[in-house]
């Protein structure tokens, strides 16, 4: 019987393997536990890779590791990228194909799927085998109110995983695997796009799904003033701040701070929701933190759900005492 | 400049009422309304309109009612509007709704640019903008915050991980852009004439030489298989606030937490 394999697309930022990548190996490795006969590959395309990074993805689990190299390739382009991923396809004709729900997974494998002429389902939480060795696909849909598990039909089943949904999968210094360059032509008509500049933003939370501790406000914090308590409990705690959707829109604090399901999903140790009432929406891009506390003046709030402790007080009154006493803490060390 | 902007009508989910038994949504009283997102690009393609002349066609694929969602675009500054709407369409997942817009925008050939929505906040998938310009051939810039014309080329920005990139693409190009790029304007009262009075294009699988093994359920190679309301659980202690004495209670709470967590 022929090998079934499961990919993951490595995707590569500024030269280097993004960590997103090492999160799908995980979900592949489990995959592959339950998929008869499989094994695991990692597609990296990109320029000058480093090849720590390749044997990484080697020591975190991919069997293979395809990767394809050209100048042309040194930046992300979803038509190039597209052209490779297709090619590669129709080559080794894999199972599955696991993506990460990042801006640049969501550009790829929507314009990739559609030229198989296979299905792909957006943003999945879970992935499962059937008995019949098919995959189930479970993602949040109708502003994350229902989940919906999809089955794909064709070949391969390609799905988009949200980012920090799971952890990284641990490094086996002794795991061995096998790299594959395969070299792809690209023609100027492969590269209509030219790729400008890049402008980074410093302002930017990426910091809220890198850090440990995350301290969000929501419309309870009451004015954008208060959002002053929130930056200084998040600075004590070592912390970055996020924001409800509602203060995002009410322009409080900027776009990229909003966690849940049309902002960012973040996975710390510690989150900490400051008058957040816990629409599920918001619950969806926060609810697999490994802590969660929750202070709300409402008894009934549903953030109360998901909290391992809750505190019914007007935030105003309670984080003014936190920090004095963080602060009081801190001087005695 | 000639723009198309495909639109999809989507209930109302601020407000969405699920059935904990059944984990679907309940439908009743439930308003149809212009995907939010979708405000953004016809706000988008307005303002090229209003700087480089030229026409915008609104595209919609769904049941009749979809019209609606078509009219108040029209009735916000677009120009023309087709209809996409045939029992075979019904069940599409992405794959088939690409294709389906896509056969209707060559039938609207020549164009400049397309401009979609981020995504749809029913579906949410966010595909069906990448899926038609790969079906269609074009360059593809998505999550984009600002698009400026030069030279015949899409100056397009966009919101990635990180910060913000550029890129430059000839026309014509498909832009799916976010809620940073404009602030949408309110339908006027001649706009809403206008709306009122267009006879609104319908289009039907024959019209847009539709290959059938690609529309609808049947050509739809996803399939949903179950629906469930989203399990939310773990709870933990809740202490209540109601003087000095409780607040000292549950700072200290607090910061035992803290501590067995290793955070301080
Ligand atoms: C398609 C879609 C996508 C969405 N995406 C997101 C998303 O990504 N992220 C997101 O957050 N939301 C999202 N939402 C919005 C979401 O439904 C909620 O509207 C939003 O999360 C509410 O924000 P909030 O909790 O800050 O405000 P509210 O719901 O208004 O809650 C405020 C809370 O503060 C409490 N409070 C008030 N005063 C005080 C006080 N002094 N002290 C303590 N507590 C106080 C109140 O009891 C209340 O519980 C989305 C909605 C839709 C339809
Ligand atoms: C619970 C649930 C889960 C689903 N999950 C998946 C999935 O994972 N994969 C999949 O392939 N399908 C899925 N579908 C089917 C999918 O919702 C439909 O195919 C839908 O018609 C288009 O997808 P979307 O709503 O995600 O749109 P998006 O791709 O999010 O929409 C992006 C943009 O495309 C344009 N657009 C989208 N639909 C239309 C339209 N009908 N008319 C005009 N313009 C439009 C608009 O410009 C819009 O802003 C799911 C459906 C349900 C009910």
């Amino acid at each position: 019987m022929d090998l079934k394999e499961i990919w993951i697309y490595a995707e590569a930022r500024g030269g280097r393997v993004n960590e997103v990548a090492h999160e799908l190996l995980t979900r592949a490795l489990d995959l592959k536990e339950k998929l008869d006969n499989s094994i695991v590959s990692a597609v990296l395309i990109g320029h000058k890779i480093p090849d720590e990074d390749k044997h990484e993805l080697i020591q975190r689990g991919a069997d293979k590791v395809y990767y394809v190299d050209s100048p042309k390739l040194k930046d992300f382009l979803v038509e190039p990228y597209s052209k490779v991923l297709t090619q590669l396809v129709k080559k080794y004709t894999p199972e599955i194909i696991i993506a990460p729900a990042t801006t640049q997974g969501r550009t790829l494998m929507p314009y990739t799927a559609v030229r198989l002429r296979t299905g792909l389902t957006a943003d999945c939480t879970g992935l499962d085998i059937d008995e019949e060795g098919n995959l189930l696909q479970t993602r949040p849909a109708i502003g994350g109110n229902i989940m919906a598990t999809i089955k794909t039909a064709t070949r391969p089943q390609m799905a988009t995983v949200r980012p920090h949904s799971t952890r990284p999968a641990p490094i086996d210094e002794h795991r061995q695997g096998e790299i594959v360059n395969v070299d792809i032509q690209l023609t100027q008509e492969d590269l209509p796009t030219a790729r400008l500049d890049f402008i980074k933003d410093e302002t930017q939370g990426g910091t809220i799904q890198d850090a440990d501790v995350v301290v969000s406000g929501g419309r309870g914090i009451g004015k954008a003033e208060n959002f002053k308590i929130v930056y200084k409990l998040a600075k004590l705690l070592g912390g970055a701040v996020g924001g409800s959707r509602d203060v995002v829109d009410r322009g409080w604090i900027g776009y990229p701070h909003q966690v849940g399901l049309s902002g960012k999903t973040v996975n710390p140790k510690l989150y900490i929701a400051l008058g957040i009432s816990g629409a599920i929406q918001h619950l969806a891009g926060m609810q697999t933190s490994d802590t969660i506390i929750a202070v709300n003046k409402d008894p009934d709030a549903q953030i109360f759900r998901v909290s391992d402790l809750g505190i019914v007080a007007d935030v105003t009154e309670l984080v003014p005492a936190l920090i004095e006493r963080l602060e009081v803490a801190k001087n005695e060390i | 400049m000639r723009i198309i902007i495909p639109i999809k009508q989507v209930p109302e989910t601020s407000n969405v009422k699920m059935d904990p038994e059944t984990g679907t949504m309940v439908r009743e009283g439930v308003e149809s309304i212009i995907n939010p997102l979708d405000l953004y690009s016809i706000e988008t393609g307005i303002r090229l309109k209003e700087k480089y002349g030229g026409e915008i066609i609104v595209v919609s694929m769904g049941p009749q009612k979809a019209e609606e969602a078509l009219k108040e675009a029209i009735a916000m500054g677009c120009d023309d509007a087709v209809l996409l709407t045939d029992k075979f369409f019904a069940g599409s997942d992405t794959f088939a709704t690409s294709y389906t817009i896509s056969k209707a925008i060559e039938k609207l050939k020549p164009f400049d640019l397309i401009l979609c929505g981020e995504r749809a906040t029913d579906g949410d998938t966010a595909q069906v903008g990448p899926g038609i310009a790969s079906l269609l051939g074009l360059p593809l810039a998505t999550f984009t915050s600002k698009v400026e014309i030069e030279d015949g080329h899409i100056k397009a920005t966009r919101l990635i991980e990180g910060g913000y990139e550029v890129l430059n693409l000839p026309m014509p190009a498909l832009v799916t852009v976010v809620k940073e790029i404009a602030d949408p304007r309110l339908p006027t009262l001649t706009g809403k004439l206008k709306a009122k009075k267009l006879e609104i294009k319908q289009w039907t699988a024959k019209e847009i030489e539709a290959d059938p093994e690609n529309l609808g359920l049947k050509g739809s190679p996803t399939r949903v298989v179950k629906t469930f309301s989203p399990k939310v659980a773990r709870e933990g202690k809740v202490i209540e606030v109601k003087d000095e004495k409780s607040l000292n209670q549950a700072v200290d709470e607090i910061i035992e937490l803290l501590k067995e967590k290793a955070i301080i």
